[in-house]
């Protein structure tokens, strides 16, 4: 345990849980302020507005006073300092008058002093750096430096740029050692990869020669580098900060909510930054979130494409393409798929069309593996309280079932390490082996593969506790009525992570057979009045729609002919999903070319997530609002074009503008509360899997946060940092096996093979895991099962 | 008139001062044996009362940094033995530790026991090999006889000491920069508070004490504090050794009471080097600002010489004569920190690589009268502007130079170089030259 840890948990356990806040008044520049006990000198006066130059200081990692920027005067009841302190470390205390550079020369003149020592070394390629007009140095020098440097010596120089990965580059000439980056990856992303090293004016920042920077999170490292020192490589030399016209944002990659800021030039993309959303994902992204954006700008359907009569899909004007979709989609008993990528309006349109145009409860966001009893423990899940980012930093302990927040939702990743570094928060994971991250949260891990049910009865919770589902617990049959029922009987909070970021806002616009929007049951008459009153519709469909696999297995049967989706890849759900779907009349709303593209009769071409306005709902339910970042776009949102194809069916859904989505989205309430729990209806029977014979084992999968996801093309900078693709199995298999770290294994059932490096973990011995949508590692298409099924495992 | 006061150098003319054999002979481990019949907060009494202070360099009482360690916390204590001497001009711990390691060793077992500490480390320098044999060889001895270990001269006292060798590192002798290094992390200060009492190695309350600090602890123990405390001045008690360097006819370590002066320690040591008269010294290493022979008879004790605005130090007396370019032995010190600067806090990694710059130039004559005030300048960013004390002393002998021999400053920029001759000052050249 470090110093600060321990310093931390003593902050920690002095504040108590719910004590009062005690506040403590000082005074800076002659203004009085108060402020809470433990407050930085640097904070206290910033809330009078009385901003202290600084470089190291970051108010979300810990105090270091390296960088000397923020010496200011302090006397304590009228004791003085005898020299300039850094406000940065000092908390306040009573009696306490602080004199910054603006009272005092002596500390006017330490900061001035401290500035020019730091650009001695610095070099002057402002006009070429990437941060100059946004660089902390730049502007800080011009409001707190001296005018001319009287430095005549040698700078220090060094080769430039090194690559600290391959999507991070250092130019340690710029560097001026604030710690701010390996600080960063210490404390928040528990990923040390870098580090200071050497001594004196040669000290930099350094990677192992072994372990480069492979950090989820190393793109924040560049937002906070105050200089130009560290650079994304995809963004070096791409732009200016004043060319750029930024917009706050949602990211559209995961049920997270990070808060975005995205930087467009002339209607294209450049960089996308972390927004600052202290209740959500404070000033962090994901690398994903920061680099993935290239689809948006690569292989765009520009125009409506329909089949001809021989086979072809060729180019169509807008009238011609609507008119043939909405005869196919008419003429046919039609379903719905709307993938899990949707904004809330967007879902709300698809699950407005397929009760009115349509005429059907046959709808379904999960492109995914799910089950019935998913469904009902949706149903449910909507009836309970909601559990947010808040709820973890109280928990007085975390289970992870069926998730792996670094992989599927990486920012909940960094809130529970938080808890974990700062107060020692206990956690428990239900997974088959420990993973990296797993073993960063210094989590207990149940490794028990085929026997969760019973393990999820075990835990011993309390009402401070949170469990969070991931979305993979439905791939365990009877798994999601366990984790409910633990959650009541033990007063626990229950939250269920889904791993994009439409799958909760499509759930709440009721985009499932057994829900209308607002979480009202299909199944409930009066539910559906309410829906009909509001839409002023005829009565809505009453029989429970089919689900994903449902509307699959009619497409093969041949009992639904016609088929309309948004964003999905039939890969997902299953290997046979794109055979029924070439039996079907198929409309598809699409941002790019794509599988579905092979056999859809008619593509309509939707917005991107920066071309059009909406909200994701984030995993706490909590609405993500963004507006467009590229105004000028020819693009639009599903919701217009689903609104105008309904028009042309002639049972219009009146669903002109994602504004108008929203407000009648917003005008249904919450329908839940008039409801009885839905949890009676939960019932599933527990999964049995067969004990794996000599050379078997139990597979088990899932994906990884940098993989083969469509929305991560065109990236290789990005793609340069995703963690090995390996098997892992256990020490006892490797040796029953003969083979090593790094030897090549084959895994196989009767459809197939998947053949890796292995790696030997902390695993159930009876099992194997291997990633899921990985290159060579896709077991969905290639074994026909991601998990829980037996494979053969073998040298290869 | 003071005299020398031989404690901790008494037998170091006996050919085996530094084995077991000798130190016992000559009364060793008899401390430790009272010691460990005495109550331990009754030890930290007696040497608070004895009035020693640090011989580091910062002076602080050692009894008082024993008394912040909090009792019955029921964390483990660590004691830490600083014996990383670095600073130019400072030789005192080392030839302690070659001539007479136990008396260190029954130190270090008498303050363990004192702060209730089961583990003990002595990090010394990685350069001295030589001195780590013998300590090594010396923690053995101890071992051996039953000193060190489980259950020590059977009184039920459990310590284990650890030798621990640091890789060459200025900056590993400032207490928490060495307490990153014994953790096994690069060696750089840490933030304060919490101080090393509440939250040292490891995080555990930890006593950091300077080598000559812990060895004249058993003479306290054996003798008692009044012994102690009727040697030096009011503030400043005790003996403490005095280390002769450079030009002076007998060098050496001159053990005495706090208070004597240079005046009287250059007698003792024969003189200033023969036919030369003395120009400058440092009273306590290089980072302490230098005296001049107007300095000859100010008191060597902490406030004396505060007083005359420096620092006692390590009592490190460099004496350089009237051969010596004073910007000359600047520029080495002031390259001397500029290497060992450890690169945490901007004044000090960015100053002293400027410093250096600046001080060729005035030393290749480089420059106009007004580069001196720069100099200056540059100086009081850097004073008390970094995170620890080491850019300190990289600007102490600079201004404190500036101060005494302004003119020979200007003199090399008149000259358009050094006017002295290099080869003059060395300690073979030939009486006179000039």
């Amino acid at each position: 345990m470090s110093i600060q840890e321990i310093k931390n948990q003593e902050i920690t356990s002095s504040q108590g849980a719910d004590s009062a806040i005690e506040m403590i008044t000082i005074i800076v520049d002659g203004f009085e302020v108060s402020v809470p006990k433990g407050t930085l000198v640097i904070r206290a006066a910033e809330k009078l507005g009385i901003q202290i130059p600084r470089f190291c200081d970051h108010p979300l990692l810990d105090p270091v006073g390296a960088c000397r920027q923020c010496l200011v005067d302090i006397e304590i009841n009228g004791r003085k300092f005898p020299k300039p302190q850094a406000s940065c470390t000092i908390p306040v205390e009573p009696g306490m008058v602080v004199n910054t550079q603006l009272t005092s020369p002596v500390a006017e003149k330490a900061q001035k002093g401290v500035m020019e020592l730091l650009l001695i070394n610095h070099p002057l390629d402002c006009p070429v750096c990437d941060k100059g007009g946004e660089c902390p140095l730049q502007n800080q020098a011009m409001s707190n430096g001296g005018g001319e440097s009287r430095y005549e010596g040698v700078k220090r120089t060094f080769e430039k740029p090194i690559n600290i990965s391959s999507q991070v580059l250092l130019d340690r000439e710029r560097c001026i050692l604030c710690a701010r980056c390996t600080r960063f990856s210490e404390q928040i992303a528990g990923d040390p990869f870098i580090t200071l090293n050497e001594r004196g004016a040669l000290q930099q920042v350094g990677i192992y020669e072994k372990e480069p920077f492979q950090s989820y999170f190393s793109g924040n490292t560049v937002q906070i580098c105050p200089v130009g020192a560290l650079t994304g490589a995809s963004y070096r030399f791409r732009a200016r900060p004043f060319d750029l016209v930024s917009t706050p944002s949602a990211c559209e990659h995961c049920a997270s909510g990070c808060d975005m800021r995205v930087d467009v030039r002339r209607g294209k993309t450049l960089r996308r930054l972390a927004g600052d959303d202290s209740t959500v994902n404070e000033e962090w992204s994901c690398d994903k979130g920061r680099w993935a954006f290239k689809y948006e700008h690569r292989d765009r359907l520009t125009s409506p494409l329909i089949r001809n009569e021989s086979g072809e899909l060729v180019e169509a004007s807008w009238p011609e393409a609507l008119a043939h979709a909405a005869h196919g989609l008419s003429i046919n008993r039609a379903a719905v798929l709307v993938g899990g990528r949707s904004t809330i309006e967007d879902a709300y349109g698809y699950s407005k069309f397929a009760r009115i145009a349509l005429n059907t409860n046959d709808i379904d966001f999960r492109s995914r593996t799910s089950s019935d009893e998913e469904r009902n423990f949706l149903a449910a899940l909507l009836l309970g309280k909601s559990v947010t980012y808040l709820d973890i930093d109280k928990a007085d302990q975390v289970i992870l079932l069926g998730f792996e927040p670094e992989e599927e939702s990486p920012i909940i990743f960094l809130r529970i390490f938080k808890q974990v570094r700062k107060r020692g928060l206990k956690v428990s994971a239900l997974a088959p082996f420990t993973s990296r991250g797993n073993e960063k949260l210094k989590a207990t891990v149940i490794k028990n593969v085929g026997n969760e049910v019973e393990d999820i009865s075990k835990f011993a919770l309390t009402n401070r506790s949170v469990i969070l589902v991931g979305e993979r617990l439905a791939e365990v049959s009877g798994a999601l009525t366990a984790a409910l029922k633990l959650a009541e009987q033990s007063g626990a909070k229950l939250a269920w992570i889904p791993r994009r970021a439409g799958e909760r806002g499509a759930l709440e616009a009721g985009a499932i057979g057994n829900l209308l929007p607002g979480a009202r049951q299909v199944a409930d008459p009066k539910a559906r009045q309410d829906i009909e009153r509001a839409w002023g519709s005829g009565p809505l469909p009453t029989q429970t729609g089919l689900s994903t696999d449902q509307i699959l297995d009619a497409l093969h049967k041949g009992e639904i002919e016609a088929l309309l989706v948004g964003g999905v890849d039939p890969g997902d759900i299953s290997a046979s999903a794109i055979d029924g779907l070439r039996k079907a009349f198929v409309v598809s709303l699409e941002i790019r070319n794509s599988a579905m593209s092979e056999v859809a009769d008619v593509v309509l071409p939707v917005a991107a997530v920066v071309e059009k306005s909406g909200s994701f709902l984030d995993w706490q339910g909590r609405a993500r609002k963004f507006e467009a970042a590229v105004t000028n776009s020819l693009h639009r949102s599903d919701v217009r074009i689903l609104s105008i194809l309904a028009d042309e069916i002639g049972r219009p859904i009146n669903l002109g503008t994602v504004e108008k989505a929203a407000k009648e989205l917003a005008s249904f309430g919450d329908g839940s509360s008039d409801q009885k729990s839905a949890l009676a209806s939960l019932s599933a029977d527990q999964a049995k899997i067969k004990e794996p014979g000599k050379n078997q084992a139990i597979l088990t999968s899932w994906r990884l946060l940098l993989d083969n996801g469509s929305l991560q093309e065109h990236e290789p900078n990005l793609a340069g940092t995703a963690h090995p693709c390996v098997a892992v199995i256990s020490d006892d298999r490797a040796n029953r096996l003969g083979v090593v770290d790094g030897d090549l294994i084959k895994i196989s059932n009767s459809n197939g093979e998947i053949i890796l490096p292995l790696q030997i973990g902390d695993i159930d011995p009876r099992a194997i895991w291997i990633p899921r949508n990985s290159e060579n590692s896709r077991p969905l298409l290639a074994l026909k099962s991601a998990t829980h099924s037996l494979v053969s495992v073998v040298k290869a | 008139m003071n005299t020398l006061t031989p404690v901790l150098s008494a037998f170091w003319d006996q050919k085996d001062s530094f084995t077991m054999e000798g130190y016992k002979r000559n009364g060793g481990y008899l401390a430790l044996a009272k010691a460990l019949a005495m109550d331990p907060d009754k030890i930290i009494e007696e040497v608070k009362e004895s009035g020693l202070r640090g011989r580091g360099g910062a002076g602080f009482p050692t009894g008082m940094k024993w008394g912040f360690i909090p009792q019955g916390d029921q964390k483990d204590h660590y004691l830490v033995v600083n014996a990383d001497e670095s600073e130019p001009g400072t030789c005192k711990d080392t030839p302690l530790l070659m001539a007479n390691p136990h008396v260190l060793i029954e130190g270090v077992i008498i303050a363990s026991y004192a702060i209730r500490a089961n583990h003990a480390f002595i990090y010394i320098r990685g350069e001295v090999t030589h001195v780590v044999r013998r300590v090594q060889q010396a923690i053995e001895d101890a071992y051996s006889a039953g000193l060190l270990g489980k259950n020590i001269l059977g009184k039920g006292f459990d310590l284990e000491l650890v030798l621990h060798v640091g890789a060459g590192a200025y900056i590993c002798g400032e207490e928490t920069a060495l307490l990153d290094s014994l953790e096994g992390f690069r060696g750089q200060p840490r933030l304060r508070p919490p101080f090393p009492a509440i939250a040292g190695l490891y995080a555990r309350p930890t006593v950091v004490n300077n080598v000559e600090s812990i060895a004249s602890v058993p003479s306290i123990i054996a003798n008692g504090a009044q012994w102690f405390a009727s040697m030096g001045t009011e503030k400043s008690k005790g003996f403490t050794l005095y280390s002769l360097s450079g030009h002076i006819t007998n060098p050496g370590q001159f053990e005495a009471p706090l208070g004597i002066t240079l005046r009287e320690l250059i007698d003792m040591a024969g003189g200033v080097r023969a036919g030369h008269k003395l120009k400058f010294w440092t009273p306590g290493g290089s980072s302490t600002p230098m005296f001049t022979d107007a300095h000859l008879d100010v008191p060597l004790d902490y406030e004396g010489v505060a007083a005359a605005g420096s620092m006692l130090g390590t009592k490190a007396l460099q004496i350089f004569d009237e051969t010596t370019c004073v910007v000359r032995a600047v520029l080495r010190w002031t390259e001397f920190y500029k290497h060992e600067s450890c690169g945490k806090c901007t004044p000090c990694r960015e100053g002293t690589w400027w410093l250096v710059q600046a001080l060729k130039n005035l030393e290749n004559g480089q420059g106009a009268p007004e580069d001196l005030e720069k100099l200056l300048d540059i100086c009081d960013n850097i004073m008390g502007r970094s995170f620890c004390a080491l850019a300190d002393g990289a600007a102490s002998p600079i201004i404190s130079s500036l101060q005494y021999f302004r003119d020979e400053y200007l003199e090399h920029l008149k000259n358009g170089g050094c006017p002295f001759d290099p080869a003059a000052s060395t300690i073979f050249a030939t009486a006179g030259l000039r």
